[in-house]
């Protein structure tokens, strides 16, 4: 068994999620189980039929990096929720909603995107993340 | 330069205009679709997946026959090992 990747996703940048995706998708493409714990703004942006998102990046982007941005989606670059799907498609992802951001944003099991396979608390992520890698995004 | 006309491509994969790690998750389904002894022919315009994809063919024990510069994108051809 390759060694197991743990990330907590608390990011709910546009520009962050899809940095996390495509080393989700990576890890999955080389046998790596990945266990991703979504916290707070990470958690907000898997919303079930959400209204479209204005595309929110990390402050540092500023109007270059969003132009930058905009410029490679319309280019054809997979959403990150598109790459999300694949890496589950390839490899063995398994997304949790964190309990305490479920309180936090009063969200329910039925208000989260189907990508995400449950919800857990903090205890059960360091249980999954076991003595692998732990990346914090 | 390699020969890939000793190798007959069974199977073509378009995924020009697709970024890292696209290309790889479209050749990874092809080989999941696949059998041994398929020669997967993948054309990619992305930089990452001309360096990626020789390594990953490798740690997943499949055969890179070789990586051929087209006019504006790379052929990538893969054997299928399992």
């Amino acid at each position: 068994m390759d060694e197991p990747l743990a990330i907590s996703l608390f990011s709910g940048t546009d520009d962050k999620l899809q940095a996390a995706a495509v080393l989700t998708a990576g890890a999955a493409a080389v046998g790596r189980p990945v266990h991703i714990f979504l916290q707070y703004w990470g958690l907000d942006a898997f919303r079930a039929n959400g209204a479209p998102r204005e595309r929110l990046l990390a402050p540092e982007a500023g109007p270059e990096g969003l132009a930058a941005v905009e410029a490679l989606a319309t280019a054809g670059q997979a959403s990150w929720h598109d790459t999300l799907a694949q890496a589950k498609e390839i490899g063995e992802v398994d997304i949790q909603a964190c309990s305490l951001s479920m309180d936090l944003l009063r969200l329910g099991p039925d208000d989260l995107d189907p990508l995400v396979d449950g919800v857990e608390g903090v205890t059960a992520f360091w249980l999954a993340a076991s003595e692998g890698q732990v990346l914090f995004i | 330069m390699i020969q890939t006309d000793t190798h007959a491509i069974t199977r073509t994969i378009d995924a020009r205009g697709s970024y890292c790690p696209g290309p790889l998750m479209e050749l990874i389904r092809a080989i999941r679709e696949g059998s041994a002894g398929d020669v997967i022919a993948v054309h990619s315009s992305d930089n990452g997946s001309r360096i990626d994809i020789p390594k990953w063919v490798e740690k997943a024990g499949h055969r890179l026959i070789g990586v051929t510069q087209r006019d504006g994108y790379d052929e990538i051809v893969v054997e299928q090992q399992r």
